[in-house]
Formats: C-alpha cells, sequence, structure tokens
C-alpha cells in the first residue's frame, strides 16, 4: 500500500532537482508519472487496477518528491519511537477525570459552606464523570476482559498502576456521596427510614474522602504521560500536572455553571478563574521548551490548543460579567468545559505527532549528547562511543 | 533520592535489583554488524521458534528490508543501508566505471514512504521525513544536491564509493527497562538471566510499556490486542540452550553469552577493526554508564545510531520519575489551594 | 555466495577474519560483495577473458610453480603437428566441419597418438553429452607422449597455452569485461602471490559458471590457472563447485542423467556399443593408463546388481536389456519433442522447470501436451498447475477445457522427512536421519520408486514378451518397514556399496569388483561407502577429536580419499612441498605413502618407479603419476581429448550479445547445441544487424531468502514475506536512459516472451565501459511464477534454449534484452509486442542463426557463397525426465 501523496509535506526543495533526480521518479517533470507510465499498446485498463491494488510499493512512486534535505539522519525517515496506541479513549479519560476530581473538591467546598443545591450537582456529576472514566480506561484496553490484571500489582514506577488505586480510593467515596443526594426521596419510617437518617453522614465522609484524593486524580495524569518516551509529553513532564490541574478545576467549574443557579455558584466561578491561573502557568511554559514545543504550537495540537486558550478566556470573561445572568453563566459554562475538552486533545495529539517524527527524537539526544561531550567531565560516553 | 535514583538509572545488576538471590550470571546479545551478511536467517528462525505470525507481504523499496522494523510481528529486523561511502580500506568498486552520481539518497527518500501491513499497532507507519533517508543514505556529508562531492568520488558527476550495511536490530533488554517500570499489571518481568520478558498470559494491552520503550521496540498485535517482543528465547536460555537467532546467524554477527564476556570480546573487535582502518567502527549501548545502564543486547555499528534506525542517547524515562512525581505534588497543592480559595467569602 | 550459500559463507567469514583478502568478481554489487575487499564488476559471460588474462599474465612473468609444472602437468607434452589454434584459425580450432558445425578431434591429438585418439564424431559426443563421462577420469589417451621438459619445444602444450593466450592482455580483459586494468592486475597479483610452495589458493565457482554456451571451458580455464599454480592435490587448493542444491553431486555421482550410468559409465549407444565387449572396450581403451582399466569389472558388478541370478557370463550379464541412447534425450531436447507431440508421459521429480529451466515457456507449453504427467513435490508448483493459471491461458494458447495433460500431483516427503545420503561438492557421503515422519500421504523418492516398481512387476507377470524381461528379472527386494512399507535405505546404500554375490560381504573397495559375476556393485566408485557392513556415511566423530582432515566425518569417494590426486601434496620424490603445506609423502623405511590423509595413489609403488616397456592400466602409471585417472597421469592443461569444442577455453561471446567478440572473428562458440526452430529463436548477436532492438544485457540468479524456482520458498510465509515480490535491479544510469522509477513497474523484453516486475534502482548495478561504448546490464531474480503466496513474471521465460555442447546445459545466466517502463500487455496483445520486436530485430519465422561468423566465412557471405547453418535438431528421443535443469546457481 502506498502513503497518498497528500500524506506527506509539500515543501520546496529546488536545489535538488538535478536531471539525475529522474531516476527514482522525483525529480525531471518532463518524464511520465512511471508506474502507468508508457504502458505498451493492449495493456487493459483492467490491468492498471491490478497494478495499484498490488501491496508494498507505491504505485505513484513517480510522483514528484518535494522534501527539503534534513539535517539529521533516521533510518528511511521512519519513526524511533513507536507512538502510543491509544485511542480517543485516553484524551477523553484525561477529561471526565479531570471533572470528577474537581467536581469531588467542589462539593466538598459545597457541603462546609452549605451550598446543598451546588453540593449535590457536584456530587453526582463527579459520580458520572467517574463512571465515564471506567469506561474509557476499560474499553481502551487490548484485552479488556483483562481489566482486572491492573490490580495485581501496585507499583509507584508505573503511573497507571498509581493511577488505579487512586480511582480504587476515589470510585466508591464519589459514589457514596452521590448516592447520599437519595436520601430525601427515601420514606421516613421503616429500615429505609434508618437508611435515609444515616446516608448524608456517610455522604459528608464520603465526599471528603473523595475530595482527598481528587487532587491526586487530576494530576497523576499529567505523570501518566510524561514518564514515555515521547519527547514532547516528558520534556513537559514539569508542566503537565499543572495544566492537568488546572484543565481540571476550570472542566468541573464549568460544569457547574451549568447546573447550578448563579446565586450559588459564586465558589464555582472564582474556581474558573483560579483553575486558569493554574492552567495557564504549566500552559504557558509547554509552548518554551525547544524543539519538542513546535508539535504543542503547530498542526491539529497547536489549533486545539489554542481553541482551548481562546474558549478558557471567553469562558472566564462570561462567567464574570454574566455571574446574574443564568443563561450567559451557563453558557460561560459550557465554555469552560469545552476548553478543558480541547487541551486534553491537543496534548494528546501533540504527543503522537512528536513520537511520529523521527526529527523529535534525533536531533534533541545528539544536542544533549554534544552538550556532554563539550563537558570535559562528560556524564555518560558518546551514543556508539 | 539518590537511593531510587540509582534503582531507577545508573548502573546495576538488574537481576539482584530485582530481588534474585544469587542469579546466574547476566545473559545478552553482541550484534557484530561488520560481519552481518545480511541473509536473515534471525528473522527467519525467530519466527519459527516463537511462532510469530507472519508481518506483511509488501515489497518497501528500501534496499533488501521488506520487513522495515521491529514489530509485534517480528522480533529480529535485519536493516539495509545502500551509501557511497567507503568502508575501512575497501577499494572503490566502481572507479573509472562509466557512473553517474548516485543514487541511494533518492531511493531511500522513496522506500521511506513506503507501507507495510505488519498486522500490527504502531507497526510501520510512513516517514514525516523522507529527507532524513536521503541523509542517511548519502551520508553526513550529503547536503541533498547531486553537486555535493562524496567521499572517494572523482567528481561530481561520478560514484565510485558504495557500501552496503546491513544490521540485525532486536529488543536491548536493558538493564532499566523503561517498558518493564511502566507496565500496570506486572505482565513485564525481569528474568534471572537479566532479560525482560512479557507475559503473554497476564498482558492486557493497556498499551504503556509501547511509547514508553526508547528504543521502540515493543509493540502490539492487531486482533490479539496484546504487546509482543523478543524474549531473548527464555524458554531455550532456560534449558542452556542458545537463542534461535544467535542459533541460525552462520557469520557469528549474532553472539550469544555472558554480558561480561561479551563486552570484553566486543572491545576487542573494535581495536581489531580500527588497526584494520575501518576508524568508523563504534560500539553502541555497551556502557554501564548510558542513559538506560546499558544495554543486553548491544551492537557493533558502522555509522551513526540513527542510521540504523537507532536513538543517539537514549534515556529511560524514569529516571525523571521522582521528580515528576514531585511536580504533579506540587500541582495537586495547588489543586487544593485554588479549592480553598474558591470557597473563601469574597466579591462575585 | 552470501546470497546462495550463506551457511557456507561463514568460512569465508573466518579467513577474512583471520587476514584473508577477499576478491569478489560479479556483474551486480551482492551480499558478498559488502563483504569483500575488493569488489570486481564484470561484464556477464565474459570470464574466459578475464581468467585467459591471468593466464596470460602467469606465462608472461613466469610465476607459474615450474617444478609442478613440469613434473605433473602435460606442460611438457608435444601436441600433432596438425594442431592448429584459434589463433590461426580466427576462433576456430583444426578439425572444425561447419556443416555439422562440429570438431573432428585427431588433430588436437598429442604427437604420435593422430590415429588411436580422437573423436571424429563430436557431433553424436555432443548430443550424448559425452564430456560429462569424464568426471571421474581422464577420456583415453595413447599409452607413451613425447615430452620435452625443457618446455622449449614450439609445440609442447607450454608454448601453445603462451601463444593461445598472448592476447588476453589487461588492456584487452578491460576491452572485453569492463574491468579497470588496475583492478584486474590486483586480482593476479593476489593470486599468484598466493600459490606456490609455501602458499595455495582454491578456486571456489557456483553453478552459474556452468550456465553458459561455454560453461565447461569457464572451469577449464579455472583448472588451467590452479595447475599452473600448483593448486591441485594440494592442502587449501582445488576446484570447488557450489552445487545448485543439496546432493546435486550425488545426482551426477548416482546420476539422473539420461546418458550416464552409475559411477560415470557410459550409458550405450545403440549404434557404437550393440555388444557388450565393444561397451566396456569404450570404457576401458585397452592399453591405457590408468584405474580406468578395470572398467569391465565395474561394469559387470554394476549389471550384476541390476539382474542378479538373471545376470550370467553366458547372456553377457544382461546387458542385452540395457536401454540404449539414440541421440539426444536431454531435458530441452525433451522438451522440444513434447511440444511436438513425440512424448506420451513425464515424470517430475523435485524440478519446477514451469519456472526453474530456460525458454519456461516451452516447457510449459511442452508440458501441455502430453498423454499424463507426474509431479511429485512439497507444494503444489507452477509445473502441476500450468493447465490452469500460466501465462499462456491469458494468451489462449493453452486452454484447460482442451488441455490433454492428464496431471497427477503427488505429494512428496522433504529431506527431514526421510533418511538417506546427501554427497557434497567435496564428494563427501553424509547420512540423514529422518527427522519427522512426512505428513499425511507425503512419501518419500526411495518408497514411491521401490513401490512403482513393484508394482509394474506385478502388472507385467504374466507377460511373455521380451521387452519385459529388463523389468521382470529386475533384482527388486528391498526390505521394507513401518505403516508405509518404507524401503530401507540402509539397504539401498548396501546395493550401490556392493558384496560378494555367494557369501554376501559388503565390498571394502572397488579393487575387490571382479568382472565375473562374483561380486555386485550399484556405484563403483561408491564403493566402500558400507565397508565391513557399517554404514561408513553415517560416522560423526567430532573435529576436535581427530586430526585437522577429519577423515573420519562421512565417507569420501574414491576409497574415502577426502583430497583428490593428493600424490601432488609431495615433489616428484615424495616430499612435501613444504612442511607448511605437508599432507602425504612418501615413507622410505616403511616403504609406502603415508600423511593426513589416505593417499590417493597405489600405497607402496615408490616415487621412484617407472612402469615397464608395454605396461598398461595401473602398473603403467609412473611414481610420479599423480593424476591416476588420467590417461597419461598428468594434470590436463591442454585437453586433447573429452571436450568437444576446443581443447583449450577461448573467449567466445554469449549466444547473445550486443558486442562483437573482440578476439576473433567467431563471435560465440562454434561447436555450441543450438536448436533453431521458430518456437525458439536467439536475438541477433553481432555481425548480424539490428542488435539494437535489444541493447542491454541480463543475468539472472537467486536471493538468499528464496530457493532456485522458489517451490520451497515461495510456499513458506516467513521466507516468502521477506522478499515479497518479483523485481528488477538497474542503474541509475539505465533507469535515466529508460524513464524507469524506483518501485515502479517494467518490464523485460526478448524474442521469446516478456515480462513485468518492479524495479529497484540501486548503485549496486553500475554500466560498463566495453570497447568504448556504455553497456547497461539488468540483473533479475529467478524464484517467481504465478503459484503460491507470492507470485510474479519468471525471468526464465526470456530465455532461449542454446546449450553448451560438452554436458548440454543450458545458457541462462546471459542474454540480451529491451526494457521499458510500464507493463508488459497481457493476452493476445504480448504474442504480438514479442512478434513486433522480432520482425524489427530482422529475426522473423524464416531467418535461421548462423553459427560461424569468421572473417573467412563473412567474405563467403559477401560473396554470395552459402553460409554454413546448423544442423536441425536431434532425433526423436523417448520420454523421462532428466535433472539437467534448474541448477541457477
Amino acid at each position: 500500500m502506498t502513503a497518498p501523496r497528500e500524506d506527506w509535506p509539500e515543501r520546496e526543495r529546488g536545489a535538488r532537482s538535478g536531471p539525475w533526480l529522474s531516476v527514482g521518479g522525483s525529480g525531471m517533470p518532463d518524464l511520465p508519472a512511471p508506474s502507468e507510465a508508457s504502458v505498451p499498446h493492449g495493456s487493459g485498463a483492467s490491468r492498471r487496477a491490478v497494478a495499484s491494488g498490488t501491496a508494498g510499493a507505491p504505485g505513484r512512486s513517480g510522483d514528484r518528491i518535494v522534501v527539503p534535505p534534513a539535517d539529521f539522519a533516521s533510518y528511511y525517515g521512519r519513526p524511533i519511537l513507536k507512538a502510543p496506541v491509544w485511542k480517543r479513549d485516553i484524551p477523553s479519560y484525561l477529561f471526565s477525570g479531570g471533572l470528577a476530581s474537581g467536581s469531588a473538591l467542589l462539593a466538598a467546598g459545597a457541603r462546609i459552606t452549605g451550598a446543598p443545591r451546588l453540593r449535590a450537582f457536584t456530587r453526582v456529576t463527579s459520580l458520572a464523570a467517574l463512571g465515564a472514566s471506567t469506561y474509557f480506561l476499560i474499553n481502551d484496553l487490548g484485552r479488556p476482559q483483562r481489566f482486572h490484571h491492573m490490580l495485581r500489582v501496585a507499583k509507584p514506577t508505573s503511573p497507571m498502576s498509581m493511577g488505579t488505586w487512586i480511582l480504587v480510593g476515589f470510585g466508591p467515596a464519589a459514589g457514596v456521596a452521590a448516592v447520599s443526594e437519595l436520601a430525601p426521596w427515601l420514606p421516613r419510617r421503616g429500615p429505609l427510614g434508618l437508611l435515609r437518617r444515616a446516608l448524608p453522614i456517610s455522604g459528608d465522609v464520603a465526599g471528603y474522602t473523595a475530595a482527598a484524593f481528587a487532587p491526586a486524580l487530576a494530576t497523576y495524569t499529567g505523570v501518566l504521560l510524561a514518564d514515555t518516551a515521547v519527547p514532547s509529553w516528558h520534556d513537559a513532564y514539569p508542566q503537565l500536572p499543572f495544566v492537568f490541574a488546572g484543565s481540571a478545576l476550570v472542566a468541573s467549574a464549568g460544569a457547574a455553571l451549568l447546573g447550578v443557579p448563579v446565586g450559588e455558584a459564586a465558589p464555582a466561578r472564582r474556581l474558573a478563574l483560579a483553575g486558569a491561573a493554574v492552567e495557564m502557568a504549566g500552559g504557558h511554559r509547554l509552548e518554551r521548551m525547544g524543539l519538542t514545543s513546535e508539535p504543542y504550537r503547530t498542526g491539529r495540537a497547536g489549533r486545539l490548543l489554542r481553541a482551548g486558550r481562546f474558549l478558557l478566556a471567553a469562558g472566564a470573561a462570561g462567567a464574570l460579567l454574566g455571574h446574574r445572568n443564568r443563561v450567559v453563566s451557563a453558557l460561560s459554562g459550557a465554555l469552560l468545559v469545552a476548553s478543558s475538552l480541547a487541551v486534553r486533545f491537543g496534548v494528546f495529539e501533540a504527543g503522537l505527532v512528536s513520537a511520529r517524527d523521527p526529527k523529535y527524537t534525533v536531533v534533541p539526544q545528539r544536542e544533549r549528547h554534544a552538550r556532554r561531550a563539550a563537558t570535559p567531565t562528560g556524564g555518560p560516553a558518546a551514543p556508539g562511543g | 533520592m539518590s537511593t531510587a535514583h540509582e534503582k531507577l538509572a545508573g548502573p546495576v545488576d538488574p537481576a539482584t535489583d530485582a530481588g534474585y538471590v544469587e542469579p546466574p550470571p547476566r545473559m545478552g546479545f553482541f550484534t557484530d554488524t561488520s560481519v552481518c551478511i545480511g541473509c536473515k536467517a534471525c528473522e527467519v528462525a525467530c519466527k519459527e521458534w516463537n511462532l510469530v505470525p507472519e508481518s506483511g507481504y509488501d515489497l518497501l523499496g528500501m534496499s533488501y528490508d521488506n520487513t522495515g522494523a521491529l514489530t509485534a510481528n517480528s522480533w529480529r529486523h535485519v536493516a539495509f543501508v545502500e551509501q557511497p561511502r567507503r568502508t575501512g580500506a575497501h577499494e572503490a568498486p566502481y572507479a573509472q566505471s562509466p557512473t553517474g552520481p548516485p543514487v541511494s539518497p533518492v531511493t531511500a527518500e522513496i522506500g521511506a514512504i513506503t507501507r507495510a501491513d505488519t498486522g500490527t499497532k504502531p507497526g510501520l507507519p510512513t516517514s514525516t521525513e523522507p529527507g532524513a533517508a536521503a541523509r542517511m543514505a548519502g551520508g553526513p556529508e550529503f547536503l541533498g544536491m547531486p553537486s555535493a562531492s562524496l567521499p572517494g568520488q572523482r567528481g561530481p558527476e561520478e560514484r565510485g564509493e558504495l557500501r552496503w550495511l546491513m544490521m540485525s536490530d532486536v529488543c536491548k533488554h536493558c538493564t532499566h527497562a523503561a517498558c518493564l517500570d511502566v507496565c500496570p499489571t506486572g505482565s513485564l518481568f525481569r528474568t534471572e538471566f537479566g532479560t525482560v520478558v512479557v507475559q503473554e498470559d497476564i498482558c492486557n494491552g493497556c498499551g504503556y510499556c509501547i511509547p514508553a520503550c526508547p528504543y521502540g521496540v515493543i509493540d502490539q498485535r492487531r486482533g490479539d490486542g496484546r504487546a509482543w517482543k523478543c524474549t531473548l528465547c527464555y524458554d531455550r536460555i532456560g534449558a542452556g540452550r542458545t537463542p534461535a537467532c544467535a542459533q541460525a546467524c552462520p557469520t557469528e554477527s549474532i553472539q550469544y553469552g555472558q554480558l561480561e564476556h561479551l563486552r570484553q570480546r566486543a572491545a576487542a573487535r573494535v581495536e581489531q577493526l580500527h588497526a584494520a582502518g575501518v576508524t568508523e567502527a563504534r560500539l553502541y549501548g555497551h556502557d554501564p554508564d548510558d542513559g538506560v545502564g546499558g544495554d543486553g543486547a548491544f551492537f557493533l555499528l558502522l555509522d551513526d545510531p540513527e542510521v540504523y534506525g537507532l536513538p543517539p542517547d537514549p534515556v529511560v524515562t524514569t529516571r525523571d520519575l521522582p521528580s515528576m512525581w514531585r511536580w504533579a505534588g506540587a500541582a495537586a497543592l495547588a489543586m487544593a489551594t485554588a479549592a480553598v480559595v474558591a470557597f473563601l467569602p469574597g466579591p462575585l | 555466495m552470501a546470497e546462495a550459500h550463506p551457511v557456507g559463507f561463514q568460512w569465508v567469514m573466518e579467513a577474512k577474519a583471520r587476514g584473508a583478502k577477499l576478491i569478489h568478481v560479479d556483474p551486480r554489487f551482492t551480499r558478498t560483495s559488502a563483504m569483500a575487499d575488493v569488489y570486481v564488476p564484470i561484464r556477464a559471460g565474459t570470464d574466459i577473458a578475464f581468467l585467459g588474462g591471468i593466464v596470460n599474465y602467469i606465462l608472461e612473468n613466469e610465476l607459474d610453480f615450474r617444478e609442478y609444472v613440469v613434473a605433473y602437468t602435460n606442460a611438457a607434452t608435444i601436441v600433432s603437428d596438425e594442431y592448429r589454434d584459434t589463433e590461426e584459425l580466427d576462433g576456430l580450432f583444426s578439425g572444425y566441419d561447419p556443416d555439422t558445425a562440429s570438431y573432428e578431434t585427431s588433430s588436437w591429438q598429442y604427437r604420435g597418438s593422430e590415429r588411436d585418439g580422437g573423436s571424429h564424431d563430436t557431433g553424436t559426443e555432443r548430443d550424448t553429452a559425452a564430456g560429462l563421462r569424464h568426471e571421474s577420469h581422464g577420456p583415453p589417451v595413447g599409452p607413451d607422449v613425447m615430452r620435452d621438459e625443457t618446455l622449449r619445444h614450439p609445440r609442447c602444450v607450454y608454448q601453445i597455452l603462451k601463444r593461445h593466450y598472448a592476447r588476453y592482455t589487461p588492456e584487452m580483459v578491460e576491452r572485453v569485461c569492463g574491468i579497470p586494468r588496475e583492478k584486474f592486475e590486483e586480482v593476479a597479483r593476489a593470486w599468484t602471490e598466493n600459490s606456490g610452495r609455501e602458499r595455495t589458493t582454491a578456486l571456489v565457482y557456483s553453478v552459474g559458471w556452468t550456465q553458459h554456451t561455454v560453461g565447461v571451458q569457464y572451469i577449464r580455464t579455472g583448472a588451467i590457472i590452479q595447475l599452473l599454480l600448483g593448486n591441485v592435490g594440494r592442502p587449501g587448493g582445488g576446484i570447488i563447485a557450489l552445487r545448485g542444491h543439496a546432493s546435486i553431486q550425488g545426482s551426477t555421482d548416482v546420476p539422473t542423467l539420461f546418458n550416464l550410468l552409475p559411477g560415470y559409465l557410459p550409458m550405450p549407444h545403440h549404434a557404437n556399443h550393440d555388444t557388450f565387449e565393444k561397451w566396456v572396450d569404450s570404457i576401458r581403451h585397452p592399453g591405457q593408463k590408468g584405474f580406468w582399466n578395470n572398467a569391465r569389472s565395474y561394469a559387470v558388478s554394476l549389471l550384476k546388481s541390476y539382474w542378479g541370478d538373471s545376470a550370467t557370463p553366458e547372456n553377457d550379464f544382461c546387458y542385452g536389456h540395457m536401454p540404449r541412447m539414440t541421440g539426444d534425450h536431454g531435458t530441452y531436447q525433451t522438451v522440444l519433442n513434447m511440444i511436438d507431440g513425440k512424448v506420451k508421459g513425464y515424470f517430475l521429480l523435485g524440478q519446477n522447470p514451469a519456472v526453474g529451466s530456460a525458454h519456461a515457456r516451452a516447457q510449459r507449453l511442452g508440458l501441455a501436451n502430453l498423454d499424463f504427467l507426474v509431479v511429485r513435490d512439497l507444494f503444489l508448483i507452477e509445473s502441476a498447475t500450468f493447465w490452469q493459471n500460466s501465462p499462456e491461458i491469458e494468451t489462449g494458447e493453452i486452454v484447460p477445457e482442451e488441455c490433454r495433460t492428464e496431471v497427477f500431483f503427488l505429494p512428496a516427503a522433504s529431506h527431514v522427512e526421510k533418511e538417506g545420503t546427501f554427497t557434497q561438492t567435496q564428494r563427501l557421503l553424509q547420512w540423514r536421519e529422518k527427522a519427522v515422519e512426512p505428513p499425511g500421504d507425503a512419501r518419500s523418492e526411495l518408497w514411491f520408486f521401490y513401490h512403482l516398481g513393484r508394482i509394474l512387476r506385478d502388472r507385467l507377470s504374466s507377460s511373455r514378451l521380451p521387452r519385459d524381461r529388463a523389468i521382470l528379472e529386475l533384482k527388486w527386494d528391498y526390505p521394507t518397514h513401518g505403516p508405509n512399507a518404507e524401503p530401507s535405505a540402509e539397504a539401498v546404500l548396501r546395493e550401490i556399496n556392493g558384496y560378494e554375490w555367494a557369501t554376501g560381504r559388503p565390498l571394502s573397495s572397488y579393487a575387490e569388483m571382479k568382472d565375473d559375476g562374483s561380486t555386485t556393485g550399484g556405484c563403483w566408485i561408491y564403493c566402500g561407502v558400507y565397508k565391513d557392513g557399517v554404514n561408513q556415511a553415517a560416522r560423526r566423530k567430532p573435529g576436535r577429536e581427530q586430526n585437522w582432515v577429519a577423515g573420519e566425518w562421512g565417507w569420501a569417494w574414491p576409497a574415502d580419499r577426502r583430497l583428490l590426486y593428493n600424490r601432488a601434496s609431495a615433489d616428484p620424490q615424495g616430499r612435501p612441498w613444504s612442511e607448511r603445506k605437508a599432507y602425504v609423502w612418501w615413507d622410505a623405511e616403511a616403504g609406502r605413502w603415508t600423511g593426513h590423509d589416505v593417499p590417493d595413489f597405489e600405497p607402496t609403488k615408490p616415487p621412484d618407479y617407472r612402469p615397464p616397456e608395454g605396461a598398461s592400466g595401473v602398473e603403467a602409471l609412473a611414481g610420479d603419476d599423480p593424476f591416476i585417472m588420467q590417461g597419461d597421469g598428468k594434470g590436463w592443461l591442454y585437453a586433447p581429448a573429452g571436450g568437444v569444442d576446443g581443447p583449450l577455453p577461448t573467449h567466445y561471446e554469449p549466444a547473445e550479445s550486443p558486442v562483437r567478440n573482440p578476439l576473433y572473428g567467431q563471435q560465440a562458440n562454434p561447436a555450441r547445441k543450438i536448436y533453431d526452430r521458430p518456437d525458439n529463436p536467439m536475438n541477433p548477436s553481432p555481425p548480424h544487424p539490428h542488435t539494437e532492438v535489444f541493447p542491454y544485457i541480463f543475468t539472472i540468479a537467486r536471493l538468499t531468502e528464496h530457493h532456485t524456482a522458489g517451490g520451497m520458498s515461495r510456499n513458506v510465509r516467513h521466507l516468502a514475506e521477506l522478499q515479497p515480490e518479483m523485481f528488477m535491479e538497474v542503474s541509475p544510469e539505465l533507469a535515466r536512459e529508460r524513464g524507469l522509477s524506483h518501485l515502479g513497474w517494467a518490464h523485460v523484453v526478448t524474442s521469446r516472451s516478456a515480462i513485468d516486475a518492479k524495479v529497484l534502482v540501486t548503485d549496486r548495478v553500475a554500466p560498463l565501459r566495453i570497447e568504448d561504448r556504455v553497456i547497461h546490464q539488468i540483473w533479475l531474480p529467478y524464484h517467481w511464477g504465478y503459484q503460491g503466496l507470492t507470485r510474479g513474471g519468471s525471468a526464465n521465460d526470456l530465455f532461449g534454449i542454446v546449450l553448451d555442447p560438452n554436458v548440454l546445459i543450458q545458457e541462462s545466466k546471459v542474454g540480451t534484452c529491451d526494457v521499458r517502463a510500464g507493463r508488459r500487455p497481457i493476452g493476445a496483445a504480448l504474442l504480438e509486442y514479442v512478434a513486433d520486436y522480432r520482425r524489427r530485430a530482422g529475426i522473423a519465422d524464416n531467418y535461421h542463426q548462423r553459427v560461424v561468423t569468421t572473417d573467412t566465412a563473412e567474405s563467403a557471405r559477401a560473396a554470395g557463397g552459402p553460409s554454413p547453418e546448423s544442423g536441425t535438431a536431434g532425433e526423436a528421443g523417448g520420454t523421462g525426465g532428466d535433472g539437467t535443469g534448474e541448477g541457477q546457481g
């Protein structure tokens, strides 16, 4: 199978179009495209179909190759790293997990400051988001029916293992907290009556427990991505936890603004601002790491992250200015939620790009090696002596 | 934190580090690419012994390499690189032949965009940097222009030199293996021989090991969902046998044995080659002080690592894990603080 | 070698590790070249010019191992005054007859032997590939010859050799082969400097060398160099053929060839051998020197093995039952006979001619014109499915509904599923155990033939017809075992070894064979492999537990001698040439030959022994005649007999070449075997016009990843994926000239057919400068066909049939072609496309190939004289596939 021409970059390489480039079909416009070139009389269209159907070689290999000579080498330009095989489930989980944790924090605050509707809504949101997270995580596995193998070990060196246990702590608590909101609907007498009296207390305990786990749940995902060989993720390990923490707060605040009357939503508005600050602190530096920042600025990832920032600004502004208007407030909440979603997918996408392009693997490592060679004390020896 | 750092990086014996009491000597591969004849017997022997599926019938145009990369369905991969360059004291093959400039850089660019369905993920994606392929085939002197005169050439319009690099790649069985560190199920484990093996009955296909590997070795088999890679024939070496690939290698390019002995042999071989004028010979992955604590499978190369598709200066990602957790802690704290602040009485 | 023999190549790498310099001469830069210190590109089909240049280099600079040459070769022998060299006759030797395109060779003889030696009918010898019969021993020459050990006599072999190769200068090598002078001289220097008293050089070639119209002469040239440098019969020397596949040596020793019987006894010819005595005398040549003199015993023992009790002195040991040759029954003649409807049935075993034999198109058309075809193979191969999916279905030349051939496909057991022996190039027999039972209905060849014979005998049991006696009286009684009644391979080995008829005691040496019917022997040269009732081929004593010759590993013919003619490893006085190269020597005290190996010489014949007057046979061999199978006990630099195309190798262009022969007016081998018929056209070569229609040279070979015609590799997933598609390798320069693109499609055209393939443009192929012209070469693998996991065009479709006259092996390593971008036409359009090429090349149907192209012949033509044309193809042959096909190395 052939990579469609569109697959790869159209850039100038004027310097390289000597006549000899016609061999390999990468030059000389005066030459016909080779694969179907000068097919002798009698060769039918059906045969062509067969030709283009054959696997392996590019049926259109003759098309002009337009790339600039790279200033680094790699084996046929193929990626050195294997890009993550994670599907959309993972960025979706980054979002839903953040939403769950942020909401848990809001719920706890609401309980303390006595905002029942905020408390009820965020507790339910937290549980719903948690449910979604569990689905995403299991659905992404190559062998979903083996999800419980995650519980075989607890490894500090494996952020995914740590995350599993954080979820194990957070999940039940968030669940009980949400269920406790059903208490008012239970009968006053009988065994259920007992439950009706017991629920609120246990709900509060559970709510505080969930809140205790919440910050870990929101930030470990930063380590999850950073603890890989993916250049743009690994280099960003100081920033990603902040970006994700902030994004979690923004998402949960946005959700609250959507579901809670403006009267009780003041903490959500403040949280949105605080979250924005935290996220910006990380995101700002994300784009100043050198070569491995490029994926955060360019392409689809760049667009998503820019969109995320715009939505965040718009949402925050809307929340402030429209804090007396239920509709405006809800709209800005939606913008904030969308912002968080965009950021998660943007960061994820940037990682994939940096893993697929050998440039982000070879060039920084070459520079690092050169620096080490420069320092007399050396450190690790030169690659390949 | 230094002890933890020691555990996550730096020179250690992986088996003892993993808790084995008086383990057998660490075993590994030394692959001497200067004597590899590219027969691919290693690829076939490995697949036959380990019952690895085929990885696609696609003509890739990457010289004689139709495998393309290490994948879940190819645990040995023989790389082929054609370069208009000189190896050691070789005679120029085409001196005085009526040749034009070399084509290797251009054909490499075309090879770079072919694709094979290896039946795995991510398998063998097409290149986003065909220019890097040209640089690989042209050598560091290659300036991307036909008039760039290459070593051994008499003039801009003539090619004289040619060398054909071949190299059998394999899992490096790192001293500090990121794939093993990040595996959340314990499916990846350290054997008593210091090698790294996936337990197929445990792996649930979470895919974390795949982006963790700094060499891009481990890969996921489509349909099957699990991650697969070289086991250094754990079943064979456990029975005192040589791994299938090394057993099949006719020229002893792939040498199996105690890592200590292999390192001594490799050092001697490099000296021998340097004395013979092959000054470009260098070892790769042999150094216990490198970013992964040294490889269990290391190589003798005749060009820069990246020319063979190897990272020039790999580092095990978990080396930075402690500070990652510290940053995460700080972020968590910031998050909690933000929440508290949000509920303090104030405006809005 | 790294490409086709990677396992054997490990020893080359080991030598390299010990400091050996590796030189590789090949039209294309292969995996071997990648390891070589020096790579020498050469134009395909010009090896004699290259090697002849080295001969000239040796003689010019007097670098030969003179003492060895004088004592052990026929350098000093005086040749008949009637002999005329190619230098005098513009590329022909004396005795050439244009009408039969063959030689009358009495003028090639040694002086004084003109009358009693030589062949007066090499035409017949060519049809019966007579050259093959001399593999184990020299052809006849007179008993006493004249010698001038000063080597000054103008008619002595040494001087003739010198004159013959005088024009093979470095400049000429450069003009003919395209090899730069410095490169050539570097090779010549390396070879000569590494030969002599202290050092020896081995020459290793792969069977690709044989697949030329001058294939035998290629190897003769190598032999001349090795003899001049004293590299024969000495450790580390010799000429080693890397055969096309396992036990090809074995299948010539116990032949799968139409013209030979086991041990290189000739198959009787109906005209020349009508009686037993005539047949035997034609082998032993009464009065001749050497071991061949005992041929009668070998022949009688063979017949006794065949017909046992029925074979008696009274009935000439059933000689009457032996089949007779009537002419050329080689693979290619047989295939053409099939096309002509003269063949009824065909057996194919371990061979896939529809892909693997030259002119594969003709092979398929022939297979499609039989009554029945039996194919035994591991996989369903092209030769069994041609009737339903060959390219000829597309063109309408074969119509499945109408194809009359009834195909029987029988699954065969692989080499790990059956026991037996392999004989490798060193003549070493190694026993092979059965590792696993064959799956399903798969059976061994042994099982197949034994039970086929048994059933045939049952069917004929009631017959009284004389013609059936041969089968009914056969000794056909091998013990069987197991659920499938598998015959015992050891019993067969015992039969091959031979035994005393009365007692059944296995013979220990062919010297024990009698000519009175008291002994049997299935293959006299293998006699001793079952010595003492022990399977000597199964010996596996590790090398570290014995001396470096490792005489206790397997068994080598003849008489377990590991190194043939090893008497030559000692000087005429019987002392080692040097301590470093000591191998066998004369132990004066013990009065016998001794050393590291079994002496290939009479153990007690002293070095100073001189034969009495009028002696013949073994006793006529002097104590310093190491080449005991040669008629005169000498190594032959000059071959007065044996070859049918000349006593000395001479550079002829391949039958198809874009280049005019720069050395002689005679363009190609004048004695080559051609089949001049419309369905076997040849591309024009100079001096014929229109050679520009097929301007390029193509050559084919193997890839490491595949095996011959691909039957055993294209059907195996793990091999097929390594080279998944047919391709061609072209140089950047040719790609530019023809607008070909890397991985784009292109097709190669010859006057036979056209095939398409993906293009690999690579720096590993380079153009050559020949005679101030730039010559492009194309390389193709020949593994693909229309069956199996990966499919593609068969390179052998491109070749026509033209053969080496000595052994009838096809020229399938070089031809001329055109190459065009894009895919070939399909269906009827393909036939028209190729026909158009023939028209443009001026070789349309009524064209006949011209064999003689010397200037005299040219002028004769100009004067309107009759142009000598080839005789027609040989007579109709019988059935049966022989094994000369599919040896591309």
